[in-house]
């Protein structure tokens, strides 16, 4: 069985056999991540409860696992409401180009050693390119809805994500100096050791600008000007219903879960094990036992966890910021912080400092 | 001097981790929820919810058509007409509360000299057509014989206190 359909696969043409391998590759990276989506939304809703000592939803399925289900499915029987004096087709469009960047970023993610849909040379610089690209989509769909208050969650996203853009561009310029590479499998390649060997050491405050500046590059609490939802109701998507609004919440996650990856990769060194290079061969050879404790996917994973809780722990925790202190902390403290710190980690670089650029 | 050490404070993010931190705590705090269906909370005797008209243990309904409750009632929810029986009592011939304009005061309770108009401790009541929440007469005094052991038992259990 499993023959003939190895020779029925060989004898397809060369180009249908890499579409269809990279088409399987994609699904592998967007199922799951749509999964962790759809359950982000529900850790969410139950850490927050914690944080207010209540429980949360518990109802739907046991334990309310099948929370997420629920609200996917209501959100999907949902009509969606085109308002009348909006632009219909850059209405429609501005969900769809909001989510895609999110989802493309993805291409380039080293999950583990090698496991990556396409190991390119400027990852870092597609990252950057392709997220400034999502602030477009929240533009867009506040124009489009022809609301003031969309249009003023546009105007405030739009004016927030440029700023930061910039103090994330400046952390992320730190890295590549200590990388000294733009691939992403090649940064983490260069933390490789024990845990003191990562980058959030002597880069420690382009760590903190970096993701307070992801916060804010994804619109979440204590940066939520753009939804507002005390101030300007729901911001950019008030008029949004239904899928339509599904698709902004999805991307607002996949944003989060982004970059929160991305910390993890550039900061605390992926996919390698905390322990990397401190135990012997002799432990890592051990079935179970060596796997979990050797370098992997889930160390990536677990890291990825806790940047992703950390957000959770934001928003239960801080109020919103004034718009106008949102600007001054991005121009006056962020901005500078970096340029100070990229001169040190110049400075570690020549003169080849601890065990991070010896 | 102050405001460079408040400026350090602030860099190093100092208040914003003892935020962290309190919320921190809370988040391994014992859950206060009382997940409603399942579980209830403890209700006071003096519980104002749906009302009923209550009998003596003879049978013989207490209201006598003073109309006090009628007249304390601050959202005019309850309207009486009353007439002379044959046996010489006046007795009401309409009493009815509606529902909907009532906020449970508890006035009427209250101000009712025979103890005949009460608040029971039921909460957990809907209508599914327009005229199920206009309380009649039969209708609360139906509540009120189905209850009645409730009734006398919060107001055994209030009765020092009135």
């Amino acid at each position: 069985m499993l023959d003939s359909l190895l020779a029925l696969w060989a004898l397809l043409p060369e180009v249908v056999q890499t579409v269809t391998l990279i088409a399987v590759k994609i699904l592998a990276i967007v199922i799951p991540l749509s999964l962790s989506v759809a359950y982000l939304t529900f850790v969410e809703r139950k850490v927050i409860g914690y944080v207010q000592v209540r429980i949360g939803p518990n109802r739907v399925g046991p334990r309310g696992w099948l929370q997420p289900i629920a609200d996917a499915v209501k959100l999907l029987t949902k009509e969606i409401i085109l308002p009348s004096s909006a632009n219909l087709f850059l209405f429609v469009l501005a969900p769809i180009l909001c989510l895609a960047p999110s989802l493309a970023a993805w291409a380039v993610i080293p999950f583990a050693d090698g496991v990556v849909l396409s190991n390119i040379d400027a990852g870092l610089l597609y990252i950057l390119a392709i997220s400034s690209m999502s602030v477009y989509g929240i533009i867009i769909a506040g124009w489009a809805s022809n609301s003031k208050y969309a249009f003023l969650g546009a105007l405030r996203s739009a004016a927030q994500m440029v700023s930061y853009e910039i103090a994330m561009g400046f952390a992320l310029v730190g890295v590549l100096l200590a990388a000294g590479s733009l691939n992403l499998s090649q940064i983490v390649y260069a933390q490789q050791g024990p845990f003191w060997h990562w980058y959030f050491i002597p880069l420690f405050p382009l760590f903190l600008v970096y993701f307070i500046a992801g916060v804010a590059e994804t619109n979440r609490a204590p940066f939520d000007v753009a939804e507002g939802e005390s101030e300007i109701v729901a911001g950019f998507h008030v008029e949004y219903s239904g899928m339509t609004f599904a698709v902004f919440f999805l991307a607002e996650y996949a944003n989060m879960i982004l970059v929160s990856v991305l910390a993890s990769l550039m900061f605390l060194g992926g996919w390698l094990s905390p322990f990397n290079g401190l135990l012997p061969e002799s432990v890592l050879t051990v079935p179970v036992l060596g796997a979990l404790l050797g370098d992997g996917a889930h160390w990536l994973l677990l890291k990825t966890a806790f940047f992703l809780f950390l957000f959770l722990w934001f928003r239960a925790t801080f109020p919103r910021y004034r718009y106008d202190q949102i600007m001054r902390l991005g121009w006056k403290v962020f901005i500078p912080i970096t340029i100070v710190w990229l001169l040190v980690v110049g400075g570690m670089v020549l003169g080849h400092v601890g065990p991070w650029f010896a | 001097m102050n405001s460079v050490v408040n400026y350090f404070k602030s860099l190093l993010l100092l208040e914003l981790l003892r935020g962290l931190a309190l919320t921190g705590k809370y988040l391994f705090a014992r859950k206060i929820t009382v997940q409603y269906p399942d579980e209830k909370t403890p209700m006071s005797a003096r519980f104002r919810g749906l009302h009923a008209l209550r009998r003596y243990p003879n049978g013989e309904e207490r209201c006598i058509a003073c109309k006090l409750c009628e007249a304390v009632c601050p959202a005019l929810a309850i309207t009486i007409e009353s007439e002379q029986r044959a046996d010489g009592t006046r007795r009401t011939t309409r009493y009815d509360i509606d529902l909907t304009k009532c906020i449970y005061c508890g006035f009427c309770e209250e101000s009712c000299p025979v103890d005949s108009i009460v608040e029971t401790h039921i909460f957990e009541y809907h209508g599914e057509q327009r005229g199920d929440l206009l309380m009649t007469k039969d209708k609360l005094l139906a509540i009120g014989d189905k209850y009645e052991k409730q009734i006398a038992q919060a107001r055994a259990q209030d009765a020092a206190f009135r």
